[in-house]
Order: structure tokens, then C-alpha cells, then sequence
């Protein structure tokens, strides 16, 4: 398990951060996935967006290993997922936070549940506090803060392991307008700091496509792939990517797919 | 109780006099009790000698605990109830806790909890008394037996319904088995278990009158109140009775106010 990561990284970093191969996912008799293909190219920040009920959220969970699948496989640069170290954003922190630890302790919970030790946990947690600028006072509960500040703890907590790629799953739709805007800038800073690679659920289209530099289409059940729109706007962007005509060129041919598909 | 109080202090800010008078509003009920109280056992209505005015019974009240053996009394159902509360906790929680932790364990025992649960608990004094004698013990146990029924239920319940997502997101972190039960299951529970806590203690009083009542005992509220009736001593037996419920009430207190403290983050 030590030898083969050093060898394949050396003979040819994997293209991939996701791969999945036939997948197949049924709830019942209704077939949400059925011989399901996609890979993810390195690197990117992907997100998904497709109609109610397609399975963005399964999809997720099942490449991060939070809901099994009925056949297929899913890797992880070039991995099984239980080998990959994944960090996971859900979309209602305040379900998913632990109230009962402070946001520290929540922050640390996964290097603790790894056997760091705890020094070595403090530090870890000051340093990425410190390379993202987060202004909290830690030692409080989570349900203390407001909810774009809960959310961007809970993105730490997902950060401190040192994941090789991070999941998000809606990680705006509980916050309002204006906090959205702040944690949606602070994650691009953490995506072009640290470079791993995100897969993001969202539930709106221009959320889709602002971050993004590969937006995954999918079809109504059951669920297909209809195209990977890449979005190439340069970095940072603002709030004047908006109004660009990249951008909205983008949009407008990510929104006539979704139409199209709808009509269906 | 923060909740209820800083309700008014908000609402009249600027008005301390009234939002003071606001605070006394929980004694209007208890005046008036004591009015009509005061006012039948004057009236002529009801045999003097069955019902004292209020004054008389709290005056023998306050001296039979300081200078009388109810305190005796009083310590001895306290000193009872409490054994019989930590008996039931410590077996209860980690018994409870457990049968959560697997839905079919706790659906196979589900119904003898629930229907034992459900069997008045003074029915099975006799039984009791039968495997474990008139002994003080006996007493003790028959209370640890009402109240551990509630606890091991509430705990379960609590455990069985720790919200999903939070199991989730631990197992996302890299948690095992044994670190999702300890870290989120247990916790998770905590605010159920709570009640289970509140509701046994407040049983095992019940219970523990109850059987000094009818076992026998050398000291206790339940033989005082019972012994008081017989001989017709009826302001001794009205101040037990009150000193009683006070030990319910500020048992339940207790319980409400450690609650708060330590599940902090329950309802937010």
C-alpha cells in the first residue's frame, strides 16, 4: 500500500481525480444510474447541476463513499475510495457540525479520529486557520456563529486532514445572499492556495458555472451525462465575472442544455 | 427558564418596576391556593379537625424540621430515592445506550420494556417484598426498578434517533464504529437520556413513598404522612404532604438546571 502510490505517481500523475465505470444505482424499481461513466479531469474545480430528482446528491455520496452502490466502480486518483483521503462539505452544517465540541475541537475532530497526536493536531488546526485568515474566536460552540461562519468551519474541518480531493454538497443553498458571497470567495482562495480538486453539488445554475472550471450536465432520470461545459474565465473571479461575456455566454448555453433536457 | 425571563425584560425595558412585578406572577397561584385554603378551613364548612388553616400547618411545618424529627423523616426518603436513582442511572444509561445501539436488540426487547413500563410499579411492591423482604434495601430496589425502566427507555430512544447526519459526517472524517457510538451516538442521546434521568427520579420518589407507606419503615416521609393520618394528627400530615411535593419540585428543578448546562446546545 506504501509502494504503489510513489510508482504509479511517478510513472504517470493520474489524469483523473474521479473515475467512474459503469455505475449502476437503483432506489427500488425506479433506476437513477444505470452503466453511468464519467472522469474528472485533475486538478479542477467541477460542479453539477441537473434537474430535481436526478441524483446529484447519490452521485456525490457515492464517489465519497457515504452511499453504496449497486455495481460499478468509482476511483479516487486512481484509487478505491476507502484509500483516498477525502474531505466532505454537507449542505446543512448545522446538522453535520458536532454541537457539543467547540468549533477547535470540531476543526480537529478528524486528525483526533486519525490518532494524531495532540500537539501535532493544535498546530495543524492554528496553521490552516492562519493560512485562511479566519478571524474566529474558536473556542466557542458552532451553533454560537452565524451561518456562513458555521459553513467556513465546517470547510476547515473538512480541510485538516489533508485531503487529496474535497466534496461539497450544496454548500451554499443554507446561507443567505451576502454570506454566500463571502464563503464562495473564500473557497476559490482555498481552492487556488491548496489546488485540490473539488466536486461540487449546486443548486443553481450561475453557482454552477462561477467557480467552476468543468460544469457537469446530467439528464433527467434515469440519469445520464450530457455534456461538460469547461468554463475558463481567468482567476480570481469577482463579481465583474458576472457580467462578462464569457461568462454569460456560458451560462446561456449551460441554461438552453437544461431546457432542452427538461422538455424531454 | 432564560427563555421566559428575558422575554418580558425585553418587552418592557425601561419599566424595571413592572417587568420585577412580572417575575412575581408564578406566586398568584400560589396566594390564591392558600386564600381559598385559609378561607374553607375558617368557614366552618369542614371539620376543623380535618383541615387546619394554612398558617398552622406551615408553622408546624417550620418546626418540626428545625426542631422536630421531620428532617429524619425527610433525609431518610431523600437518602432512598437518591440510592435508588444512581442504581438505576448507572445500570440504566449504559443498558439503554447499548440496546440503541442495535435496532433489532432494542426491538426484541421493546415490549417488555414497554409493557413493564406500563404496569403500575406500586403493583409489584408485593412481588418485591416477597424476594427481598421488608428490608430498607427492598424499598430502594423497588424505586431503582420503576425509574431504570424509564431511563434504559428514554437512553435507547435517544441513541436510535442521534440524527443521521451527524453519523454521516463522522464517518466521513475517518471515524469507526467505535468512535461514531462515542463521539456522536452517546452524545446524541444526551438530551433524551436527560429526560429519562428527570422522569426516574421524580418515579423513584413516588415509589419510595409509596412503599413507606406500605412496607413499613422506621423513618420516611410516605410512614410519617400514613402515621400522621392514623392518629388523626392532621397538621402533621398536611406538612408532609408539602414538604414531599417541595422534594418533588426541587428535584425536578435540579434536574432542569444541570440539563441546561450541560446539554448547551440542545434546540439550537
Amino acid at each position: 500500500m506504501m509502494l504503489d502510490t510513489p510508482t504509479t505517481q511517478t510513472i504517470a500523475p493520474p489524469e483523473h481525480f474521479v473515475s467512474v465505470k459503469g455505475l449502476c444505482k437503483s432506489f427500488g424499481n425506479a433506476v437513477l444510474y444505470d452503466n453511468f461513466n464519467l472522469d474528472l479531469p485533475s486538478n479542477q474545480l467541477v460542479s453539477v447541476f441537473g434537474p430535481n430528482g436526478c441524483g446529484k446528491s447519490t452521485l456525490i455520496n457515492m464517489i465519497s463513499g457515504l452511499t453504496p452502490f449497486d455495481s460499478g466502480e468509482i476511483l479516487i486518483h486512481d484509487k478505491p475510495i476507502r484509500r483516498a483521503r477525502i474531505g466532505y462539505v454537507f449542505q446543512n452544517y448545522r446538522e453535520a457540525m458536532l454541537p457539543w465540541l467547540s468549533a477547535f475541537d470540531n476543526i480537529a475532530y478528524p486528525l483526533r479520529v486519525k490518532g494524531v497526536p495532540e500537539a501535532e493536531c493544535r498546530d495543524r488546526v492554528e496553521t490552516l486557520i492562519q493560512t485562511f485568515n479566519i478571524q474566529l474566536d474558536l473556542k466557542r460552540y458552532p451553533y454560537s456563529f452565524s451561518g456562513g461562519q458555521q459553513q467556513l468551519i465546517s470547510i476547515m474541518r473538512s480541510m485538516v486532514a489533508d485531503p487529496e480531493v474535497l466534496f461539497l454538497d450544496e454548500p451554499f443553498s443554507a446561507l443567505d445572499f451576502e454570506t454566500t458571497l463571502f464563503v464562495r470567495d473564500k473557497l476559490q482562495e482555498i481552492f487556488e492556495t491548496t489546488k485540490i480538486p473539488m466536486f461540487m453539488v449546486v443548486h443553481n445554475l450561475e453557482e454552477a458555472v462561477f467557480l467552476a472550471d468543468t460544469v457537469l450536465l446530467l439528464s433527467k432520470r434515469p440519469t445520464r451525462l450530457v455534456e461538460m461545459v469547461s468554463f475558463t474565465a481567468p482567476r480570481p473571479r469577482t463579481l465583474d465575472t458576472l457580467s462578462s461575456p464569457e461568462f454569460i455566454e456560458t451560462s446561456r448555453h449551460c441554461l438552453d442544455i437544461f431546457r432542452q433536457e427538461m422538455r424531454k | 427558564m432564560t427563555a421566559t425571563l428575558s422575554k418580558p425584560q425585553r418587552r418592557t425595558a425601561g419599566r424595571p418596576f413592572l417587568q420585577n412585578l412580572d417575575r412575581l406572577l408564578p406566586l398568584v397561584g400560589v396566594g390564591v391556593m392558600f386564600g381559598l385554603w385559609w378561607l374553607i378551613a375558617i368557614s366552618g364548612w369542614v371539620n376543623p379537625v380535618l383541615l387546619p388553616t394554612p398558617w398552622a400547618t406551615l408553622g408546624t411545618l417550620a418546626t418540626a424540621m428545625t426542631t422536630g424529627d421531620m428532617f429524619t423523616d425527610f433525609l431518610a426518603s431523600v437518602v432512598r430515592t437518591f440510592s435508588a436513582f444512581v442504581l438505576a442511572a448507572v445500570v440504566g444509561v449504559p443498558l439503554g445506550v447499548l440496546l440503541g445501539s442495535s435496532e433489532k436488540l432494542y426491538r426484541s426487547v421493546e415490549f417488555l420494556i414497554d409493557f413493564f413500563r406500563s404496569t403500575p410499579a406500586s403493583a409489584l411492591i408485593p412481588m418485591f417484598i416477597l424476594f427481598f423482604g421488608v428490608s430498607d434495601f427492598s424499598k430502594v430496589i423497588i424505586a431503582a426498578f420503576s425509574a431504570l425502566l424509564l431511563i434504559v427507555f428514554n437512553s435507547a430512544y435517544g441513541v436510535l434517533n442521534a440524527r443521521q447526519s451527524r453519523i454521516l459526517a463522522a464517518k466521513v472524517m475517518g471515524a469507526n464504529r467505535w468512535q461514531v457510538f462515542k463521539d456522536v451516538l452517546v452524545m446524541e442521546s444526551l438530551p433524551q437520556t436527560f429526560i429519562g434521568l428527570r422522569s426516574g427520579i421524580s418515579i423513584a420518589l413516588v415509589i419510595v413513598i409509596v412503599a413507606e407507606m406500605f412496607i413499613g419503615t422506621e423513618q420516611g416521609l410516605g410512614k410519617r404522612i400514613i402515621d400522621a393520618q392514623q392518629v388523626l394528627d392532621v397538621q402533621d400530615m398536611y406538612a408532609s404532604i408539602l414538604i414531599t411535593g417541595l422534594l418533588g419540585y426541587a428535584l425536578n428543578v435540579l434536574f432542569l438546571l444541570g440539563e441546561k448546562r450541560v446539554i448547551h446546545w440542545s434546540g439550537k
